[in-house]
C-alpha cells in the first residue's frame, strides 16, 4: 500500500471525513423513516467509509513520522506531516473569510503581522491519532447501537443525532483555528443535550423523565466553560489578531521569548482551561458527567469516549503553547484533585454506569493533571486520552450490553455471576477493566505509567505545590480505579446471583453489538502498545504516539515536531541544561514508575478480591464503611457538590431571575399599562370628538335634506286639479311680476 | 263690435274653463272644461285673423285645435274610463296617484 503524501488526493480525502457522516445526517434526518430498518445502515455505512479513511491517513501519518515518507532525510521525514499540510492549505482549501480589522489592534507591528483569516484544515500527529480514534470508536458504536436502540420510537432520529455529534468531533478536530475549533464545540455541546436528552419524554406514559433535567443539566453546565473558553481566544485574538492555531503558537513563543509571559497570557491562559474544566468535566464542573448518564448507552460511550471530554483534553493539546506556567500549575492541580475526588465516589456508587462515569472523570483528570506537568506529561496525557477512547468506549458499551441482558437493570447489587450468562461480554469487560487499571501488556498500562512518570519528573525538574499533589494523588488515584473497577467486575459477574430473576432472564446480546465489543476490547489491550511504532519489539522504549508527535526524551530537549513544528516551547522544563540531564531524570523516574504503577495497580485489584470476593473478614466493605461512616456518608453523596451547586448558584440564579420577574412585572409592565391606558384615554377623547362633531355635520346634511323632502312632499298632493291651481297661481304671480316691475 | 269684445268673452270663456277644471267635483266637468279653454282660444284665433290677418291662417289653426279637441277628448275618455275601474269613482281629489 502506498503510503506516501499526495498533497491533492489526500486533502479531498481528510476534506470528506466530516462530510460523509455529514450526509448521512442531512439523509438521515429528512428521510430515515421512510427508509428500511428506520435508515441506520445509512449512517453506520457513512461511518464505516469515514473510519476507513481515517484508519488510512493515520497510517500514512505513522509511515512519515517514522521516517518512510518521500521526502529523503529524517529531519525532514520528522516534519513532513505537518509541512505538507501547510501546502495544502493553500493548494486545497484556503477560504478568506475575515478582513483584517485593524482598529481592534494595539499596535502597526502586530497590524502587520496579521495575516488575512483563513479556513483550513489541520492535520498533525495529534489530530492524525485523535481522527482515527473518534473514527474507530464512532464506527464501533454506531454498530452497537443497531442493536442496544432496537425498538426505540425515535431510532431514526437517534442516528441522524450522533452521526451529527461525530461530525462535530470529526470537525472539530481538524479544524486550524480557534475559532472554528469553538463552533464545532458548540455543536458537539448542542448534539450532547439533544442525545442525553434522547429519553425526556416516555411515550408511554407521556410524562417527562429525568433525562430532561439531566440534558439541561449538561448544557447549562458545559456552558460556563463555553463562555469561559470564548473569553480566552477572545483575548488571543485581541492581542494577536489570528485564530489559527500556527500563528497564535508562534506569537505566543516569540512574544514570550522576547517579553516574558504578561499578566494577560496568565488570565487568558485560566480562561482557555475554564472551556476543557466544563467539557471535560473536571472539578468543579464535572457535574453534568454522572447525570448524562440518562442518555442512551452508546451515547455515554461516544461522550465518555470519543467526542465531549475528549475534546477538551484535545483542546489542551492545541492551546498548550500558549498556557503559562502558572496556568499549567492550575491545569495539574485540578487534574490531580478531579482524579482523586472522583475515584473515592466511584467506590461508592452502585450503579453500573454510576461507576463508569466517576471513573471517566477520574481518567480525565490523570489526562488533565499530565497535561499541567507539560513534557513527557503532555505527549502522556494525549496518549491516555487516547487508549481510554478505546477502553473507556468498550466498558460503556459492555455495562450497554449487561443491561440490556438484564432487560434494562442498573443496579450492581441486583447482578452477580453474569459470566457464565454473557461470556463474550464478561471477557471484553474484563480486558478493558485490566486496561484501565494498569495491568502491564494492556493499553492502559503504557500510557498510566507514563503519567505517574511525566509528575515525577516535573517533581525533580519544576517542583511546585500542584505537582507535590500530583505526585501523591495520581497514584493513590490509580490504586482506588484498580479497586471500584474490580469491583464492578466482581459485583456483577462473579459471585453468586443476586436477584434470581434478573439472573433467569440475562441472555448474551446480539451480533451487532458483540463484534463491536470484541473489536473495541481487541484496541482496549493492544492499542497502546509501544512497539507498534516500528514493529521492534525490544528495541525502542518510544510508544507510538510520541513517535507520531515527534517527542523523543533520549535524544534531546523536549521537542514536538509532529504537534508544535518551528515551535520553541517557553513552559516546558525551563530549566534543564542539557539533554543528557533531562533524560537521566527520564530514565531513573520510568524505573521508579514502573514500580510504583504496578504496585499500586496490584495493591487496588487485590483488596478489590479480598473484599468482595473472598470476603476476608478484614476487608468487609460494611465493617469499613460503620467505621468511617460520616466520611463514607460524605463521599456516597458525592461532597454534597450538588446540593452545594443547587443551594449557591442556582438558588443565587433563582433569586436574580425573581428579581428581574418582578422587574419585568412592576416597572416594564407598568410602562407598557401607563402607555396602554393612555392611549385608551387619548382614544375616548377622539372617539367624542368623532361622534359629535364629524358624525354631527354628516347627519346634519342628511337631516336638513330630509326637512326640505319633507316640505316638498306637503305640495306633492297628486290630486290634479290642485297642480292646476298651482299653475295658474304661478302664471298669474308671473304676469303680476311682469307688470308691476 | 270690435276686436276687445271678442277677446273679451273669449277670457270670460277661458276663465270659466279654468274655474271648472280646477273647481268641478266630477271629472267629466274637468273634460267640460278643457274644452272651453281650447274654444276661448279658437275664438282668439278666429277674431284675430278676422282683424288683423290677411289670410286664413287663423281660421286653419281653429280647425286643428277642434281636430286635436277631438283627438284629446277620446284619449281622455279612454282615460277617464281606465280611472273609473281602478278607483270606482269620478272624484278627481281620490285620484292621488301621482303623489305616489
Amino acid at each position: 500500500m502506498d503510503l506516501t503524501f499526495h498533497p491533492e488526493t489526500d486533502f479531498k480525502l481528510l476534506l470528506a471525513v466530516p462530510l460523509i457522516p455529514l450526509c448521512g445526517y442531512i439523509i438521515q434526518i429528512f428521510l430515515g423513516r421512510f427508509l428500511p430498518r428506520k435508515g441506520d445502515w445509512v449512517v453506520t455505512t457513512g461511518m464505516f467509509a469515514t473510519m476507513c479513511i481515517t484508519v488510512y491517513m493515520f497510517a500514512k501519518a505513522l509511515n512519515h513520522q517514522m521516517g518512510g515518507g518521500g521526502h529523503g532525510g529524517e529531519h525532514e521525514a520528522e516534519t513532513a506531516v505537518l509541512s505538507f499540510f501547510h501546502e495544502s492549505k493553500d493548494i486545497g482549501f484556503s477560504w478568506n473569510w475575515l478582513y483584517n480589522a485593524p482598529e481592534i489592534l494595539q499596535s502597526p507591528e502586530l497590524a502587520a503581522k496579521m495575516q488575512n483569516l483563513t479556513v483550513g484544515l489541520l492535520y498533525d500527529g495529534l489530530g492524525s491519532a485523535m481522527l482515527a480514534v473518534v473514527g474507530i470508536v464512532s464506527f464501533f458504536v454506531h454498530l452497537f447501537s443497531m442493536g442496544y436502540m432496537k425498538g426505540d420510537h425515535r431510532y431514526h432520529i437517534f442516528f441522524a443525532n450522533i452521526s451529527l455529534f461525530t461530525v462535530a468531533m470529526l470537525s472539530l478536530i481538524l479544524s486550524d483555528n480557534i475559532l472554528f475549533l469553538f463552533i464545532f464545540w458548540e455543536v458537539m455541546g448542542l448534539m450532547s443535550y439533544l442525545l442525553i436528552g434522547h429519553f425526556s419524554h416516555d411515550p408511554k406514559s407521556h410524562r417527562i423523565t429525568h433525562a430532561a433535567a439531566a440534558c439541561k443539566k449538561a448544557f447549562l453546565t458545559t456552558r460556563i466553560g463555553d463562555c469561559c473558553l470564548l473569553i480566552g481566544f477572545m483575548m488571543f485574538f485581541y492581542n494577536y489578531g489570528t485564530f489559527g492555531f500556527h500563528e497564535l503558537w508562534a506569537f505566543t513563543t516569540e512574544d514570550v521569548a522576547a517579553n516574558g509571559w504578561q499578566a494577560w497570557h496568565h488570565t487568558a491562559g485560566l480562561f482557555l482551561f475554564g472551556g476543557t474544566v466544563g467539557k471535560s468535566a473536571q472539578f468543579p464542573l464535572h457535574i453534568w458527567l454522572p447525570d448524562a448518564m440518562e442518555g442512551p448507552t452508546p451515547v455515554s460511550a461516544m461522550i465518555h469516549a470519543a467526542t465531549m471530554v475528549a475534546a477538551g483534553v484535545f483542546l489542551l493539546g492545541r492551546v498548550y503553547p500558549m498556557l503559562s506556567p502558572e496556568v499549567l500549575t492550575v491545569v495539574t492541580a485540578t487534574g490531580a484533585l478531579t482524579a482523586i475526588f472522583a475515584a473515592t465516589i466511584g467506590m461508592t456508587v452502585y450503579d453500573i454506569k454510576g461507576v463508569l462515569a466517576y471513573s471517566t472523570i477520574s481518567q480525565l483528570g490523570f489526562m488533565v493533571a499530565a497535561i499541567g506537568t507539560g513534557g513527557l506529561g503532555l505527549v502522556a496525557g494525549l496518549f491516555h486520552m487516547v487508549t481510554h477512547a478505546f477502553f473507556k468506549a468498550c466498558l460503556f458499551l459492555s455495562a450497554g450490553s449487561v443491561i440490556h441482558g438484564c432487560h434494562h437493570e442498573q443496579d450492581m447489587r441486583k447482578m452477580g455471576g453474569l459470566r457464565r450468562k454473557m461470556p463474550i461480554t464478561f471477557i471484553c469487560m474484563l480486558v478493558c477493566t485490566l486496561a484501565i487499571a494498569g495491568m502491564p501488556m494492556f493499553s492502559g498500562f503504557y500510557s498510566k505509567d507514563k503519567i505517574v512518570q511525566s509528575t515525577m519528573m516535573a517533581n525533580e525538574l519544576a517542583p511546585s505545590w500542584a505537582t507535590a499533589f500530583a505526585g501523591l494523588a495520581l497514584p493513590l488515584a490509580a490504586s482506588l480505579t484498580a479497586f471500584y473497577m474490580f469491583r464492578l467486575i466482581i459485583m456483577t459477574f462473579f459471585g453468586k446471583p443476586k436477584d434470581q430473576h434478573v439472573h433467569d432472564h440475562a441472555h448474551e446480546s446480539p451480533l451487532p453489538m458483540t463484534i463491536a465489543l470484541t473489536a473495541l476490547a481487541f484496541l482496549g489491550m493492544f492499542g497502546g502498545q509501544f512497539w507498534l511504532a516500528n514493529m521492534d519489539i525490544m528495541g525502542s522504549h518510544a510508544t507510538w504516539f510520541e513517535t507520531l508527535v515527534g517527542y523523543d526524551a533520549h535524544h534531546g530537549l523536549s521537542v514536538f515536531e509532529g504537534m508544535y513544528p518551528g515551535i520553541t516551547l517557553q513552559n516546558t522544563y525551563l530549566g534543564v541544561e542539557s539533554a543528557a540531564a533531562l533524560t537521566k531524570v527520564g530514565a531513573d523516574a520510568h524505573h521508579s514508575a514502573l514500580i510504583l504503577s504496578l504496585t499500586v495497580a496490584g495493591l487496588g485489584i487485590l483488596v478489590a478480591f479480598m473484599a468482595y470476593q473472598w470476603k476476608v473478614r478484614a476487608f468487609s466493605p460494611e465493617k469499613f464503611t460503620s467505621t468511617i461512616a460520616p466520611i463514607y456518608r460524605t463521599v456516597l453523596n458525592k461532597y454534597y457538590i450538588d446540593e452545594f451547586v443547587n443551594k449557591t448558584f442556582i438558588r443565587l440564579s433563582m433569586v436574580v431571575a425573581y428579581v428581574f420577574k418582578w422587574f419585568d412585572e412592576t416597572i416594564i409592565d407598568g410602562i407598557v399599562n401607563t402607555v396602554g391606558r393612555l392611549n385608551r384615554i387619548l382614544g375616548t377623547i377622539m372617539a367624542w370628538f368623532d361622534k359629535t362633531f364629524v358624525d354631527g355635520l354628516v347627519n346634519l346634511v342628511g337631516a336638513l335634506s330630509n326637512g326640505f323632502g319633507a316640505a316638498l312632499r306637503l305640495i306633492q298632493t297628486g290630486r290634479i286639479q290642485q297642480y292646476v291651481s298651482f299653475a295658474v297661481a304661478g302664471g298669474l304671480a308671473t304676469v303680476a311680476w311682469l307688470l308691476l316691475f | 263690435m270690435g276686436l276687445g269684445a271678442y277677446i273679451a268673452v273669449s277670457a270670460i270663456l277661458f276663465t270659466l274653463g279654468l274655474v271648472t277644471i280646477a273647481a268641478r267635483r266630477n271629472i267629466l266637468y274637468v273634460l267640460f272644461g278643457i274644452e272651453m279653454i281650447l274654444n276661448a282660444a279658437n275664438i282668439n284665433f278666429v277674431a284675430f285673423n278676422r282683424f288683423n290677418g290677411d289670410g286664413m291662417d287663423g281660421r286653419m289653426f281653429a280647425i286643428f285645435v277642434i281636430i286635436l279637441a277631438a283627438a284629446e277628448a277620446a284619449v281622455a275618455l279612454a282615460i277617464v274610463l281606465n280611472v273609473y275601474q281602478l278607483f270606482s269613482t269620478t272624484k278627481p281629489s281620490d285620484v292621488d296617484l301621482l303623489r305616489e
